[in-house]
């Protein structure tokens, strides 16, 4: 079978996830059953700002089957809901004297079933005093309505490129020098304003949490629909003044996360609360509605980008002065998402950089990590403005970047924030996708359309990215898991126990929704040890299974679990070495695994099974003597520096002018993320991260009105992208490993994203540049494009 | 009030509540929790089933409308330990990641190909519209259903178009 070439990396290996999965034998949190269940439903704001002078709660509690009605009376004493980066307005568990945002949760009723507490929160009475709401950011930083009423501003803070972490890194202001530069007679100085539209992250699952709170053994059994199991056991333990070892949390089937699952919420506190109260479980699961309101969404930047730079191709500046919408309330990472996007601010180019951006509190939901996470809107800039620069000196895309990227003999290489890219040869990756899609070919077709009257467009973009964050040192700056009581930085976990019947158990600290980690890391375990992988266990998202755990965000797994679970499969490997030299009378230094055993080196016929190594290594007496019985490692690994993927996208698209209406005719990537463990679930990593930057591009938007109600909420005012609209990806590779890691792999879950967006609209703005038209903002929906084209005509 | 229909080859009923989705009977009554709820609206196509051999998106449908269907839900798709071409398609063709949306995206899958076994890529997307996967993109979804229908006709599927190992891919 063609799928099962082999289990070693590198290999591609039909997923273990699957059989379950494709029989409907899936677990997901709503498929977990307990005995003596009951559900909670919230009652939410229908204003987006307002005084709450009094909730009277008393004609629901009184319904049948009511069990409670909490507001927060029953929970102010928790605190605040917890936030790893605490600054601005944190969220109460519930609403408490005020509303901030359309939807906030004032009250969580609890009952036998749904259906009865879905009644009883209709029978909640909220007096509100509705405020004036700010929601537009622009509006935001001029402060004349307050999103908090007792708040002295709406700006949290400026994250400015010189000044962004000031006493760990010295830098250089560059803006004295693009000032000087723009005086130059030959410079053209190229600038536009862009947003990078709110969008709604739609994991296909709903998020879901069940609690079951024992005191008779003073602990509590979670399960919830995260990433982040160990966060939110910790910030169970902290809220409740419990120890985490008393909370376990498990994140079963997971249906997709994007940074939605990626958050500690407050219904998870909530459910735990009322378990508690109650002495029952009780589980709250969302609607696909209320998921604009409960959830986290992303995105949601407006800025001026500018590139200042030579007639021929040289930048001497490029500067982003941005504003970022937080909503109302900080939640996980919120305020560090825009260090994120500055983390890539120049994408590929060596050049002279000032970025401003100024974080603001408007009556909307929180804003915080979406697939991408600040990345994908830093990249869309300066894609977006090497595109306009590149037309406005008459010059080949192409060409332009490729006269300002960081050469390959400068990496490792510093980009204008202090940070060390680890590896990467950018020109040879755009190459690679230019050779591959016959580039001049493409642009004489172009050509010959227009020639017809036909309006296709050429869209290009690269893209790096930052993903496996590391060092562990960025905890300090707020990047760590300190807020939820876990000391754990960004540290990997990996645990490999051959079991006493020579099949492996491997037990890692991700929360994986869709990544395929039980396969990935298998593989990695099988190269290691020779076990097939279809005798190697991998248990994901449980903390009591894995002793610690960071979670599944910033296409850090396989970089960061990946390698811990590496250097644990090592150790293991060292001592199982002992033990076979003892066994076949050898030395350890000659025994080799492969093929469900061990051997000695150039006798493969002098074999022992992984059944009989590990038999010996569960009864000492049979082994060498002072070696430890069992074989089992752990290991932590911590990088020393994050990884940083890049590569190379390019569209082909064909817009009408006379409806707008935009068509992808082919979408082109070639990627980089070093070695890849099983290139299948690599493709399909980037296939997704692809859609979903497509989807950015020309369909989805969560628009609010001038009060602050969302209008988007469901999935037929927020069209994701269905498969007709959508081209087959044709995908290419380039392998450019790291250092920073013992398997020289690199992060790919996010990428696909981070290219895409903006090299659909630069393919749509190269289709219709002719007629005038040098930009439109995101979505393109066909009534946009016509709008612009119209305009652009006078 | 009470209910009865044949659900995956068993006769099965139940008393409900006027008001209760198809879907949730099938999950709360029946423990059959393969079909998922994505969204309740029908638009996501996450709880499609098949209704006396019809593709239905089971949240638009009350228990009650259902009374004396035959309906077939994705743990009633496989021939025993024999995949349903669709299943083992999506298998071999990395079609899920999450798996979320899987149940009801074979669910539409067989139905289109029971219908048609050789559709064209295109008629393939525009079949599973209704469906909506967040994670894969779609392109191994169409791959793995183009393998299903080649394999229902008989013959050798068309080889994975994953990315290969090239010479030169590292520089
Ligand atoms: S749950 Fe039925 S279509 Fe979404
Ligand atoms: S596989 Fe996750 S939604 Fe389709």
């Amino acid at each position: 079978m063609t799928t099962t070439s082999t289990s070693a990396m590198g290999g591609i290996v039909r997923r273990k996830e699957d059989p379950a999965l494709i029989a409907g034998k899936g677990r997901y949190v709503d498929d977990i059953k307990l005995n003596g269940e009951a559900a909670a439903v919230f009652v939410r704001s229908p204003f987006a700002h307002a005084k709450i002078n009094s909730i009277d709660t008393s004609a629901a509690t009184a319904m049948d089957g009511v069990l409670a009605v909490y507001t927060a009376e029953d929970t102010r004493h928790l605190g605040d809901l917890l936030a790893q980066v605490a600054v601005g307005s944190l969220r109460p568990l519930l609403a408490d004297g005020a509303v901030h945002h359309a939807g906030e949760a004032v009250a969580m009723v609890v009952a036998e079933n749904a259906y009865i507490a879905k009644d009883a929160a209709d029978a909640v009475m909220v007096d509100y005093d509705p405020l004036p709401a700010v929601v537009d950011m622009k509006d935001a930083v001029k402060d004349e309505i307050k999103a908090h009423e007792d708040a002295e501003s709406n700006v949290l803070l400026t994250w400015y490129s010189h000044d962004w972490w000031p006493g760990v890194f010295e830098l250089e202001d560059h803006r004295p020098a693009i000032a000087a530069a723009k005086e130059r007679d030959d410079v053209v100085v190229v600038s536009q304003e862009m947003t990078n539209q709110r969008l709604i992250p739609v994991a296909i699952e709903p998020r879901a949490v069940l609690a079951d709170y024992n005191s008779g053994y003073g602990r509590v059994n979670v399960w919830s629909s995260s990433q982040i199991p160990h966060a939110l056991a910790g910030a169970i333990a902290k809220t409740f003044g419990m120890t985490s070892h008393d909370v376990h949390v498990v994140a079963p089937e997971v249906g997709g996360g994007f940074g939605a699952k990626l958050n500690v919420y407050p219904d998870e506190m909530l459910v735990v609360f009322a378990s508690k109260e109650l002495s029952r479980p009780v589980r709250w699961t969302e609607t696909r509605r209320e998921a604009a309101y409960s959830t986290i969404q992303g995105r949601g930047w407006v800025g001026t980008a500018t590139i200042t730079g030579t007639k021929d191709g040289e930048i001497l500046g490029y500067e982003l002065d941005a504003i970022a919408d937080m909503g109302a309330y900080s939640q996980n990472f919120t305020v560090a998402i825009p260090v994120l996007g500055l983390y890539v601010a120049q994408g590929q180019y060596n050049v002279p950089l000032a970025w401003q951006i100024t974080c603001v509190h408007t009556n909307t939901q929180t804003t915080d990590a979406y697939r991408g996470a600040g990345r994908p809107e830093a990249i869309y800039y300066v894609e977006r403005i090497i595109d306009m620069y590149a037309a406005a000196i008459g010059m080949d895309p192409a060409d332009v970047r490729k006269k300002n990227f960081f050469k390959k003999d400068e990496f490792p290489a510093t980009t204008a924030i202090g940070l060390t890219m680890d590896s990467g040869n950018y020109e040879y990756n755009l190459d690679t996708l230019l050779e591959d899609v016959d580039y001049d070919g493409l642009r004489k077709m172009q050509k010959d359309a227009r020639d017809e009257g036909r309006y296709i467009g050429i869209g290009l973009s690269t893209y790096v990215e930052v993903c496996g964050f590391a060092p562990s040192v960025l905890a300090e700056f707020g990047f760590g898991w300190d807020a939820y009581g876990l000391p754990t930085s960004f540290s990997g976990s990996g645990l490999v126990r051959v079991n006493p019947d020579g099949s492996a158990t491997v037990i890692i600290g991700t929360g994986p929704s869709g990544q395929g980690h039980q396969t990935t890391w298998a593989q990695v375990v099988s190269e290691r040890l020779g076990i097939p992988v279809d005798a190697i266990r991998v248990t994901h998202g449980d903390t009591f299974e894995s002793p610690t755990g960071v979670g599944t965000f910033g296409s850090r797994s396989a970089a960061v679990d990946g390698a811990a679970t590496y250097e644990a499969a090592e150790k293991v490997r060292m001592k199982a070495a002992e033990l076979v030299a003892h066994m076949l009378e050898a030395s350890a230094e000659d025994i080799q695994f492969a093929d469900g055993g061990a051997h000695v080196a150039g006798s493969p016929g002098h074999t022992v099974t992984w059944a009989e190594i590990a038999e010996v290594a569960y009864k000492p007496h049979k082994g060498p003597e002072g070696l430890e019985a069992g074989l089992e490692a752990h290991a932590v690994f911590s990088p020393g520096n994050a990884t940083w993927p890049f590569g190379s996208h390019l569209a082909v698209v064909e817009v009408d002018p006379g409806t707008g209406d935009v068509k992808i005719l082919r979408y082109v990537a070639v990627d980089d993320c070093g070695n890849r463990i099983n290139p299948m679930i690599v493709d399909g990593q980037i296939h997704g991260g692809i859609a979903q930057g497509v989807g950015q591009a020309l369909f989805e938007e969560a628009i609010y009105d001038e009060n602050g109600n969302l209008l988007t909420g469901s999935l037929v005012d927020y069209p994701l992208p269905t498969a007709g609209d959508l081209p087959a990806f044709e995908l290419g590779w380039t392998n450019t490993p790291t250092d920073v890691n013992p398997m020289g792999v690199k992060g790919i879950g996010e990428a696909g994203t981070i290219g895409s967006a903006q090299t659909i609209v630069n393919a749509v703005v190269d289709a219709v540049r002719p007629l005038g038209v040098t930009h439109i903002d995101m979505p393109l929906r066909p009534r946009k494009v016509w709008d612009a084209i119209q305009k652009a005509r006078g | 009030m009470q209910v009865s229909m044949t659900v995956n080859g068993s006769e099965v009923s139940g008393d409900v509540e006027p008001r209760t989705l198809l879907v949730h009977f099938i999950r709360e009554n029946l423990r059959l929790t393969g079909t998922h709820v994505g969204c309740e609206t029908s638009y996501c196509g996450a709880c499609t089933i098949h209704v006396d051999g019809t593709p239905v998106k089971s949240c638009t449908m009350l228990a009650v409308q259902a009374n004396g269907a035959n309906i077939t839900t994705v743990e009633g798709l496989a021939d025993g330990d024999n995949l349903h071409p669709v299943q083992e398609g999506f298998w071999e063709r990395h079609g899920l990641q999450c798996g979320f949306c899987t149940p009801g995206m074979i669910m539409s899958a067989s139905a289109l190909l029971a219908e048609n076994d050789n559709p064209s890529e295109d008629e393939i997307r525009h079949g599973i519209e209704g469906n909506l996967c967040r994670c894969t993109g779609y392109h191994n979804i169409v791959r793995s259903i183009e393998y299903a229908a080649a394999k229902m006709r008989g013959e050798e599927p068309a080889p994975p178009d994953w990315t290969q190992d090239f010479e030169g891919a590292t520089a």
